[in-house]
């Protein structure tokens, strides 16, 4: 603590005299912020203590009515198992993505130079594909008819259950399809920053420890993790923010007509102010989204700041 | 040595890897180039044996796919220069003065770029919709404008970083104004970052979906908004449904592959130095 708060101060001492320019270079972009971002954003926090609904945007006029919309979602049974849910569905995706992330990461050390490459380039290439894009990819692979999937599991692997399954007639097989998407999507990201970190890793440093014995996975958890943590921490809240948001893999998958089944917490507060009109409760539940956002984005930033990329 | 082996092992499974994660991509181009016969047959054809553009053709012969084309360039194209702009000014601040108000504001910068437009669409819309202001590009691009202005604040704002200041005080020694400096040192030296951070307000623009599907109607549309609106009564026809998607989609495998390790690096920046 006091070797940066030493730091801080010659920097503080270095500070030259910028009087007025720096403000007016930052005041564009602060006021297009504000306006465009911030503004929505109080928007919303009152919308959420208001009945809002089309004959409201038609009338230009507005109910107050205090904790209403909150104490309907509160006390809706259905909110609290899409709550369920979400957190669920972002604990699994979270949870696999870096799994999956870091063996594959670890595992690119270990490959000849072109196989790397050929990894490396298809992250890439799945990293690139917009989601809309990619969407509809997974729809035709999981096509009832003629999906490849199907064709795969009934036919090269003889389960014959798999002849035209419908993966989304049950919600379990169905996030399982929109699981793998989302967790397909995140991987290069994670893979391409986790292996950057592991290359920092000096080589010599891995033999030590196996010379003295070490097993494999102690090796990583004594010399791999101790340092990458800091990257691994920062990955794991961006993962966790993308995730808790995820809309389009369920609203474009589903076709614009998700059961409500297939509802998290986006779907749920978009359905309910586009598709039944009720702005005011959708904007509560949108309130609540971001709370649990600010929650995630907390420890990203302390993170950030703790490894000083803030100064 | 057991080196051998181990190394043949770990480069199947890394094949595996290339292979499942690749597929998809494959999948969508391979059907793209399919006649209709093979798209629908029983038993898939792992290539497409005799390719045709039948797909491509029908594709961009559908209603509002040029114009869907048009209007995301014209998004994309203004997304990006206001961006640029405002985002080289506001780095230049954060980067080469220190001022009161610094540390906040960059940490608002970072909080700002969390919160999902999912959240943001209902006030947006209630808000467009009261003045008229829904259905028209103008209000999609000030809103892409604003969503992707934080991370290129921070993307730019490590190019600068990277210019030495000394560079720039030399030339004002020399009898160059600041603004001379500015212009004349800086900005040049910081090219290479205004290419990168465009490609990524590019690939934003291009490929956000909600906002344009809620706020702009068929004759606004957007790319993505036209390819997930696929969807025909009869059901999907697979052929031109992969065509269209390559189309959209590939363009921005090629942008992306030119500035992929700067959005690792500036997502994570720094974070390897502990």
């Amino acid at each position: 603590m006091s070797a940066v708060g030493t730091q801080r101060g010659l920097r503080a001492s270095r500070r030259r005299v910028a009087g007025v320019v720096p403000y007016l270079l930052m005041a564009p972009a602060v006021v297009v912020i504000l306006a465009v971002l911030g503004y929505p954003l109080y928007r919303l926090v009152v919308l959420s203590f208001q009945h809002y609904s089309l004959a409201e945007i038609i009338s230009h006029k507005t109910t107050w009515i205090g904790f209403k919309n909150y104490r309907d979602i509160f006390g809706d049974s259905q909110f609290w198992a899409i709550l369920q849910r979400t957190v669920e569905f972002t604990a699994f995706n979270v949870a696999l993505t870096m799994v999956l992330g870091t063996l594959i990461a670890l595992l690119l050390r270990k490959v000849s130079g072109w196989v790397r490459l050929l990894v490396n380039t298809a992250m890439i290439f799945v990293w690139a594909t917009p989601v809309v894009v990619a969407v509809v990819v997974w729809q035709w692979m999981f096509d009832q008819q003629s999906g490849v999937l199907n064709y795969l599991l009934a036919h090269v692997f003889q389960f014959g259950g798999f002849d035209r399954h419908d993966w989304f007639r049950s919600p379990v097989s169905g996030f399982g399809v929109i699981s793998a998407l989302v967790i397909w999507g995140a991987l290069p990201f994670v893979v391409i920053t986790l292996y950057a970190g592991i290359s920092q890793v000096p080589v010599e440093l891995e033999e030590a420890a196996r010379v003295d014995g070490a097993s494999s996975w102690r090796v990583f958890r004594s010399v791999v993790y101790p340092a990458i943590k800091p990257l691994v921490l920062i990955v794991m809240s961006l993962s966790i923010i993308w995730d808790f948001g995820v809309f389009n893999q369920v609203y474009i998958m589903l076709n614009g007509r998700p059961s409500s089944d297939y509802y998290l917490l986006s779907v749920y507060s978009y359905q309910e102010s586009f598709g039944v009109g009720q702005y005011g409760k959708g904007a509560a539940i949108a309130v609540v989204i971001v709370f649990f956002l600010l929650v995630a984005a907390f420890f990203y930033i302390r993170q950030l700041l703790r490894i000083g990329e803030v100064e | 040595m057991k080196a051998r082996p181990a190394r043949l092992a770990y480069n199947i499974v890394g094949l595996f890897v290339f292979v499942a994660m690749i597929f998809p991509v494959y999948w969508m181009v391979a059907t793209a180039f399919k006649e209709n016969r093979a798209i629908n047959a029983a038993t898939p054809a792992w290539f497409p044996t005799s390719p045709t553009l039948a797909n491509f053709r029908s594709a961009v012969g559908r209603a509002f796919f040029w114009s869907s084309v048009r209007n995301s360039l014209i998004v994309v194209g203004a997304t990006v220069s206001f961006s640029l702009i405002v985002a080289f000014l506001a780095a230049v601040a954060i980067a080469r003065f220190r001022f009161y108000g610094r540390r906040p504001m960059m940490v608002v910068i970072i909080v700002v770029q969390m919160i999902p437009l999912v959240a943001l669409i209902i006030p947006m819309y209630v808000m467009l919709a009261r003045v008229h202001l829904t259905d028209n590009l103008f209000g999609l691009i000030l809103t892409y404008f604003a969503f992707v202005l934080p991370y290129t604040v921070w993307m730019l704002r490590g190019f600068v970083l990277a210019v030495p200041r000394e560079l720039e005080e030399a030339a004002m020694v020399d009898g160059c104004s600041r603004f001379g400096a500015f212009w004349r040192i800086l900005v040049p030296l910081v090219a290479p970052g205004f290419v990168a951070t465009s490609i990524y307000a590019a690939i934003q623009a291009w490929n956000e979906y909600i906002l344009a599907y809620v706020m702009l109607k068929q004759n606004h549309e957007t790319v993505t908004v036209w390819l997930a609106s696929f969807t025909t009564l009869r059901g999907t026809e697979w052929g031109p449904l992969m065509a269209g998607a390559t189309l959209i989609g590939l363009p921005i495998v090629g942008l992306f592959l030119a500035i992929q390790h700067r959005v690792a690096a500036g997502l994570t920046a720094g974070a390897v130095k502990g």
